[in-house]
């Protein structure tokens, strides 16, 4: 895999991991490329595009698309699996994931995607294990603040 | 878990990002930023020591600046600090700055690298999995160099915790892609191979990427990895859903590793006869299960099943070798193209695609031609449109072209703008390359024009002219029916310039007709003169003046167009002159003159068609290439011959010169024998030794080994004569023009070249020829053209001999006639384990040829690799792994067969010596391009 990118339905960039070295210009355009082609999709189309010399694999759950760039001879279907693994992930350590969760904790959707890929590979592919090894890290700090932010207003990501 | 209680809140950044996100427009949210990014520059440079917690929240404030989208151009040695803190949460901040931010900046890199040594070395594999995360996702080059030689060694360790060894392992693979030079194999490669059969899955699942990777470069290193992938797989396959525990996806066993696997198994030949058993098992059984009911209703269980199905699907397809497999796979793709999911429709269509160009699937895949092109009339999806229009392409052959090329055209009326050019681009290809009639190509590509001129790139158009040309049989036909198109009232620009081309060609071929006669034909051109671009107006005025000398009697009214002011004084440069210098020429140049300088245009020699050129530029290069590639070398293998000659073989008084450059394999019946020689009766009685034929020149043989790997040169020359040659070959066909040039003043009389082969040559090389004028002039040249065919494989050469008066003296001369075995050559790409698997295959000793030789040249790599290329064989890079060797590999394309071949040249710059190996299907073919090739260097 290339890249991954997390973006909303308005086209705000939520994550964006890179598994290639690109200028910061380079990425800007990518990004804006893409989010600009897969939200211009119907939603019944498929779900993998032809673009430059790579494969686009997206998907959307609820109000964000997840967008993950591979090269010729990957597979589609299992990336398609990828995307819907890390969303079980984010589902399961944040309780019903939402948008706004991805927001405002976007550092630990960052933690667990590296747990989950690394450099565009898949790392570890049970669900306990990956978590496992999350917790066991937020069981090291040291002390623990709430946040108070209201949730209102979001939805069930899947 | 609710989210409040997760992680270490920072309710500074919370509190933030709620703010950023409150911003009603894009300048509040600016506004706020810079506040926000003044405080923190001021609580960093401030001279209260920062407590952790501080740095960490505004360190992982300014990366969600930065993730918004603005610059960040300080906080770097902050996040450097936390990386040396005790706490977690802290490291982990630093980390994710660092990944995210990288900076080139030295003194930084140096302190980073230095907080990832001690991390890696703390034994705590918490923190050790930071350190390989951060290696893996910054992947500099710096890192490789500090790292690429310690994480091999935790990854083989025996204590090290497994995912531990599951980030070194991916973090390898990482290093290795930017900069595999600094990632040494050694030791460690074998003991990683063994981690295929780790007991942990996950441990599994990294090592498998890594050794995918690795061996894709070294083949020979990993191939013991065959073997234990065969085995894991088939573990998984048969195992029951549940066996698996958490590495059961949706009732899918170990999905992600089964495609690993599978790829890996893609980077090597079939496996041996005991290992292959039980490859083919696992294949089958994937293949069986796609046949079962689903154990899910979820489409993760089904996506997750085929994922896996795909991936053996291209597995069967990579080895090409097991036919019943290939019907298999195809026949479930079949399924697919129907299937309710858009995704599966997309995919089989792709994956079809590939199944097109395997000589056991091709037919197979044909049959879907109906659904196919029904898919192109009815998916809603343009990107499914698309895979419909390249399987199309794929599937096309001799027996169905007209029908795909009719429905492509169809379709091109109301395609998507984003893949017109694309398929004008397939469309002019197939009409070219499976025409058996030139009428229909012509008209074909005027269609492709009228539908979607716009689309049409110049290559297109460049090409129905430049084939035109090549075929007089053709000729006609396309002047007529560009008169025809022409008639249009809005005709697109791209018709006027073929239209102006042809005409200015051909245009007498159709003036008989009186209602296309030479002043109807000017006026239509000259009405849609005004309406084109510069260009074209450029392009229009050439054909007027081809006009002057095809028609003299519209001589006047083109001058008077020429000399008009709108002409003579028009604005830009270009046409200015033209009009200028055409309209001088018209007036000054006599008839022969202007019948020299506006000669119909010669042949166009040329090798490869542009629009294949252009699309493969278009699509990468690989995937076009690829699929020609191996159609060409189905086509080798099994129909043991070239495709059957078109229809349209002209006739063979006038041989067209460019049967070969359509690439059709288009065989002119021509006559056995010996070629006609005109005056051979006057030679008879006019010559001093009749029937004497002159022993070869003295030279002849040097000379003869230079054209060996050039096609183009003086063959021969002595003081009163010169012989140059230029040739083509295009498969089992070639064209040579022999020159002859009288050197003297004196003219030569009864001139008469005659071409001699023995019997056994005769048999195996067809040469046709036209006899020249029988008078040379004095300083003049004459040409003759030799049409070739090679009928099967030969040894002997041609020999030409010459005979004339010059003066009162009878002169006699005879040269080896350089056409050679070699010249029938049609390079092939391949990697480098299909060269070794073709290589083996190749092992009879009868189809070896080696001979050992002094060098007789100096030994230079690039006048070496430009002599292979020259030879006709396609050199092939990286695939001998000594790299001082050369390989090349070809197919030798002969009338009744084609005879693929392999060649290994070994240097030893010591002893100034080579070692040649040929390996062909056929004991003379290696002797022969043997004995050729080794007298070059």
């Amino acid at each position: 895999m290339q890249f991954m990118l997390l973006f909303s339905r308005q086209g705000k960039l939520r994550l964006q991991k890179w598994y290639v070295p690109l200028s910061d210009k380079e990425k800007k355009k990518i990004t804006r490329e893409l989010v600009q082609t897969v939200l211009a999709r119907k939603p019944k189309m498929c779900s993998f595009l032809e673009w430059r010399d790579l494969k686009i694999v997206y998907k959307r759950y609820a109000s964000l698309y997840f967008c993950c760039a591979i090269e010729d001879q990957d597979n589609e279907l299992i990336t398609l699996e990828i995307i819907h693994r890390y969303v079980e992930l984010l589902d399961k350590y944040f309780g019903s994931v939402c948008e706004l969760d991805i927001i405002f904790n976007f550092e630990k959707a960052y933690f667990i995607l590296d747990e989950f890929l690394l450099g565009g590979e898949v790392q570890e592919t049970s669900k306990k294990n990956v978590l496992k090894a999350i917790e066991q890290a937020d069981l090291l700090q040291e002390k623990t603040e709430n946040m108070f932010y209201s949730k209102s207003g979001c939805k069930k990501a899947y | 878990m609710p989210a409040v209680s997760k992680g270490d809140g920072m309710r500074g950044l919370a509190v933030f990002i709620s703010d950023i996100r409150n911003c009603k427009s894009k300048e509040a949210e600016i506004k706020r930023i810079n506040k926000e990014l003044a405080n923190i520059r001021s609580k960093f440079k401030g001279d209260r020591a920062l407590d952790g917690y501080s740095k960490k929240k505004y360190v992982c404030k300014l990366l969600f600046i930065f993730l918004l989208g603005h610059d960040i151009d300080f906080g770097h040695m902050e996040a450097v600090n936390l990386l040396s803190s005790n706490r977690y949460t802290e490291k982990q901040i630093g980390y994710l700055f660092i990944s995210v931010l990288v900076n080139s900046n030295s003194e930084l890199i140096r302190l980073i690298n230095n907080a990832i040594k001690n991390d890696l070395a703390s034994r705590n594999p918490t923190f050790m999995g930071l350190a390989l995360h951060c290696i893996a996702n910054v992947g500099s080059r710096e890192m490789a160099e500090a790292f690429a030689g310690e994480i091999p060694k935790i990854l083989v360790a025996g204590d090290t915790m497994d995912s531990v060894k599951q980030s070194a392992a991916l973090c390898l693979l990482r290093l290795y892609r930017t900069s595999p030079d600094l990632v040494p194999m050694g030791d460690w490669t074998s003991r990683v191979v063994h981690l295929l059969n780790d007991q942990h899955l996950g441990v599994v699942t990294a090592a498998t990427s890594l050794i995918t990777t690795l061996a894709q470069k070294n083949p020979e290193e990993f191939k013991t990895s065959v073997s234990l992938a065969v085995s894991r797989l088939s573990r998984i396959v048969t195992s029951a859903s549940t066996d698996l525990q958490d590495y059961t996806y949706y009732f899918v066993p170990a999905p992600w590793l089964s495609v690993k696997l599978l790829r890996l198994l893609q980077c090597y030949p079939p496996p041996d006869p005991a290992v292959r058993g039980r490859l083919t098992e696992c294949l089958e059984a994937i293949l069986n299960k796609a046949q079962e009911p689903p154990k899910s209703k979820k489409v993760q269980h089904s996506n997750a099943k085929n994922a896996v199905l795909f991936e053996a699907i291209s597995l069967v397809i990579h080895h090409d070798s097991e036919p019943n497999l290939l019907v298999r796979a195809c026949n479930q793709l079949g399924q697919f193209l129907q299937h309710r999911e858009t995704n599966l429709r997309y995919l089989a269509l792709e994956s079809m695609c590939t199944l097109a160009s395997s000589e056991f699937s091709h037919e197979a895949v044909k049959t879907h031609i109906e659904t196919v092109i029904n898919a192109l009339k009815t998916e809603r999806d343009v990107s499914v449109r698309q895979r419909a229009v390249d399987l199309l392409y794929a599937m096309c052959d001799r027996s169905n072209a007209q029908q795909i090329v009719a429905e492509m055209l169809s379709y091109l009326e109301t395609a998507d703008y984003s893949i017109r050019e694309e398929i004008v681009l397939k469309v002019a290809i197939l009409a070219e390359k499976y025409a058996v009639d030139y009428t229909w190509y012509v008209d074909t590509i005027l269609n492709l024009i009228r539908v979607a001129g716009d689309y049409v790139s110049e290559e297109v158009w460049y090409r129905v002219t430049q084939i035109v040309i090549n075929r007089d049989d053709a000729q006609g036909y396309a002047a007529k029916t560009v008169f025809e198109a022409l008639q249009a009232p809005a005709c697109h620009e791209n018709l006027v310039k073929v239209g102006g081309y042809i005409l200015g060609e051909f245009g007498n071929l159709i003036a008989g007709d009186p209602r296309s006669s030479p002043l109807t034909q000017f006026h239509l051109l000259h009405s849609k003169f005004h309406l084109c671009s510069v260009p074209t107006r450029a392009l229009l005025l050439s054909t007027y003046i081809k006009f002057v000398n095809l028609f003299p009697e519209v001589k006047g009214t083109i001058q008077d167009v020429l000399r008009s002011d709108s002409q003579l004084k028009n604005a830009d440069v270009e046409l200015q002159q033209r009009a200028v210098e055409y309209l001088r020429l018209s007036t000054v140049a006599s008839t022969d003159i202007l019948a020299t300088v506006l000669e119909e245009m010669p042949p166009f020699p040329e090798r490869e068609s542009s629009i294949l050129a252009k699309l493969k530029k278009k699509k990468g290069p690989s995937t076009v290439t690829d699929l020609e590639e191996a159609k060409r070398e189905r086509s080798a293998d099994v129909n043991g011959g070239p495709e059957p000659a078109p229809a349209s073989t002209s006739t063979v008084s006038t041989p067209s010169p460019s049967a070969d450059l359509l690439g059709l394999g288009a065989a002119h019946p021509v006559p056995a024998g010996p070629p006609p020689s005109s005056g051979g009766l006057l030679v008879d009685v006019f010559s001093d030794s009749p029937s004497a034929v002159a022993p070869l020149a003295p030279g002849s043989e040097d000379n003869f080994a230079r054209f060996v790997c050039k096609n183009n040169g003086v063959l021969f020359e002595n003081q009163l004569l010169q012989i140059g040659l230029k040739s083509e070959f295009r498969q089992n066909l070639g064209r040579m023009f022999i020159f002859y040039g009288n050197k003297t003043s004196t003219q030569f009389l009864n001139f008469t070249p005659t071409l001699i082969c023995s019997d056994d040559l005769q048999a195996n090389l067809s040469l046709q020829t036209k006899p020249v004028d029988p008078t040379v002039d004095g300083g003049a040249q004459v040409q003759q053209a030799v049409n070739i065919e090679c009928v099967s494989d030969f040894t002997e050469a041609p020999v030409l001999n010459i005979q004339f008066r010059y003066g009162g003296t009878f002169q006699n001369v005879s040269v080896k006639l350089p056409i050679t075995l070699n010249k029938f050559f049609q390079p092939t790409e391949m990697a480098s384990q299909d060269f070794f698997q073709r290589w083996k295959q190749l092992s009879n000793p009868q189809q070896e040829v080696q001979s050992i030789f002094k060098a007789k040249h100096p030994m230079d790599t690039e006048v070496t690799k430009a002599k292979i290329i020259g030879f006709g064989s396609a050199l092939l890079e990286e695939v001998d792994p000594n790299p001082a060797n050369f390989v090349g590999a070809g197919i030798i394309h002969t009338r009744t067969a084609q005879i693929g071949c392999l060649l290994r040249l070994e240097p030893n710059l010591q002893a100034q010596m080579y070692r040649l190996t040929l390996r062909t299907s056929r004991e003379t073919v290696s002797q022969r391009l043997c004995e050729l090739l080794s007298e070059q260097f």
